[in-house]
């Protein structure tokens, strides 16, 4: 008896992502949301720049590489193309809270018909490990060899935070991919992100708190540790913002 | 004879753009053409299209990239400043073979610059405006009904070719009012089964990209993507000829600058001096060899332009040293009067002009 198949959302490719790094996951994640919710066959996706930059490869579905930053206008104009497509975004915190901030913020105010995934790594991964607008103070970086200094390089951006006073954005949650509970509930609101699509509710953002065990500098084990101590106590998990909380 | 309607520039590029089937435009707001996202504003709620104003230029012309990616006709139209920041999404765009179309209302710069009518973005348009080995198929209308046909055919040509086409405008032809017909005739269907409709509508999966880390397979994406471009500059060039066969001066010019020439060239005649224009009506395909020809007719070429020399060196390479060049600008919006290209000529024929 088979009691866990592979979603036929994935694709056979094998991830180029690095030994302990979560993308694997949360790729698992929306592919089985977007397969249980039987809209693979209509589902198109904005791959973004960074360590996701592949991620065409392994999404089953018809996919569109936008440039750095400029997925959420991606698919602002392919949903508006053709509204009965599923469009989503998969985006790192480099693209959509530094170079994409504008378009984030405005997909969101115009409470734009599309489901973002947001993965937060608190680093550039792609390009080896520079300081993101996610990286905590002191966090040791390639371009923060002596930790964030706030004082010189300003704050982390709290994406979920900023994006719950937008009155366009429908739902905002923060979720972790870093013990069992935490993926369950992450699917969960990956799955009511996408339900919020098909019925037309709007603006949907999961953020998940992700790890780079190869650009912290740690093993994979350590890894989920620094998020489990450092992450979720600067980017606290839970649903920010539910315009239509009745319905989930 | 079709019936003929009094529009203004950009409204009439506007409304011809709906005519050629496009329901997706994406724009913001710079003068000076604001008036096609105006008129956009007001049609496309009528007929369930889409008209959004962007967060940027940026955004626009990513919005546009997703609808042409899924296989819609869609638009953006800017002025030179708002035509710098797209330079990113239009490489993109070449680069995943999407075709869409691209106003530009040229005003002066750099910079900021000025909002007063201008060609000095034809560097941009023909040699680049975004990084990698790309062109746009450039299209420069010099009077409102150009400005609708151009733009029908803007659309014809970007979807047959997959490459996204560009109308290289001016304020002057934004701005002015001229009666035209709308009388464009069918629109053309492509194939499009290369977009992202879904893979329920498809075999397989559909990926609109740009990226390839293997320099071998990158090598090979534009050596096919200039396949294309070879057989535009073999089946689409487009210009038009005024008084050339016996002509001893040959004026280059296009857009508006080229309907200052013509009446120059009138006026030379007048006064006795054989002159005659070539205006390329596309500036990608370059009308290379009917400038090739003429140079080996003519005594000398003029090229005269909104700008401090752009055009001329495409002209002078094209010439390939048959005939002198010359060339006379004006620049910052500033329009130039006939006089001032027939007194040019006047100093070519005395011998007076020095090369450029």
């Amino acid at each position: 008896m088979v009691v866990f198949e592979k979603t036929k959302g994935l694709t056979d490719n094998q991830f180029h992502y690095c030994p302990g790094c979560t993308h694997g996951i949360i790729h698992r994640l929306v592919a089985e949301s977007l397969e249980e919710l039987g809209v693979l066959g209509k589902a198109v996706g904005v791959a973004s720049v960074g360590c996701s930059v592949f991620s065409y490869n392994y999404f089953n579905c018809d996919f569109i590489q936008a440039a750095h930053g400029r997925a959420p206008a991606v698919a602002t104009g392919a949903k508006r193309a053709d509204p009965s497509r599923i469009v989503f975004t998969y985006q790192g915190d480099g693209d959509l809270a530094a170079i994409g901030t504008a378009e984030t913020v405005h997909s969101a105010a115009r409470n734009e018909n599309i489901t973002v995934i947001f993965v937060n790594n608190a680093i550039y991964g792609m390009t080896g490990g520079q300081m993101a607008p996610t990286t905590l103070p002191g966090q040791v970086t390639q371009t923060s060899p002596y930790g964030r200094d706030v004082t010189v390089v300003g704050y982390p951006v709290k994406v979920c935070e900023m994006l719950k006073e937008i009155d366009g954005a429908s739902y905002i949650e923060r979720v972790a991919v870093n013990n069992v509970k935490n993926i369950r509930n992450a699917k969960k609101a990956i799955l009511h992100a996408f339900k919020n699509q098909i019925e037309g509710k709007g603006f949907s953002l999961i953020e998940v708190l992700s790890t780079c065990p190869t650009n912290w500098g740690l093993s994979p084990a350590e890894a989920i540790k620094w998020l489990d101590e450092n992450m979720q106590t600067y980017y606290p998990l839970g649903v920010y913002k539910d315009k239509y909380k009745e319905d989930k | 004879m079709a019936e003929k309607v009094l529009l203004k520039g950009n409204e009439a590029l506007a409304e011809a753009a709906i005519m050629a089937g496009c329901r997706h435009y994406f724009g913001y707001p710079i003068t000076p053409q604001t008036e096609v996202a105006a008129y956009m504003s007001r049609r496309m709620p009528k007929i369930g299209g889409t008209f959004l104003q962007a967060e940027s230029e940026i955004a626009a012309i990513n919005m546009v990239i997703g609808a042409a990616a899924c296989g819609k006709r869609a638009m953006t139209s800017s002025s030179s400043p708002g035509i710098s920041l797209k330079g990113e999404g239009i490489s993109y765009m070449c680069g995943c073979d999407l075709p869409a179309l691209i106003v530009n209302v040229q005003r002066g710069g750099p910079g900021l610059g000025g909002i007063q009518p201008s060609q000095s973005d034809y560097w941009q348009a023909v040699k680049g405006g975004g990084h990698g080995d790309y062109h746009l198929i450039v299209l420069a209308p010099a009077s409102v009904q150009e400005m609708v046909s151009m733009t029908f055919k803007g659309f014809d040509l970007a979807d047959k070719y997959r490459v996204p086409a560009m109308i290289l405008a001016d304020g002057t032809l934004g701005q002015m009012m001229e009666p035209v017909s709308l009388d464009l005739g069918e629109v053309k269907e492509y194939d499009k089964s290369w977009a992202a409709t879904g893979t329920e509508n498809h075999e397989g999966r559909n990926i609109l990209n740009s990226l390839s880390l293997s320099p071998a397979q990158l090598e090979e994406w534009n050596i096919s993507r200039f396949e294309r471009y070879k057989q535009l500059e073999r089946e689409e060039v487009m210009y038009e000829e005024f008084m050339t066969d016996d002509a001893d001066i040959i004026i280059t010019a296009f857009g508006i600058a080229a309907r200052i020439a013509k009446n120059a060239v009138k006026d030379a005649r007048k006064a006795g001096i054989k002159a005659g224009l070539i205006r390329p009506i596309t500036l990608y395909p370059f009308p290379k060899a009917a400038i090739k020809n003429a140079a080996k007719k003519a005594k000398a070429i003029l090229s005269v332009e909104l700008n401090m020399g752009q055009m001329v060196e495409d002209v002078k390479v094209a010439s390939n040293g048959a005939c002198p060049v010359y060339f006379y600008g004006r620049t910052g919006g500033v329009l130039m009067r006939p006089e001032e290209i027939t007194d040019t000529l006047s100093a070519i024929a005395k011998g007076e002009a020095k090369e450029w």
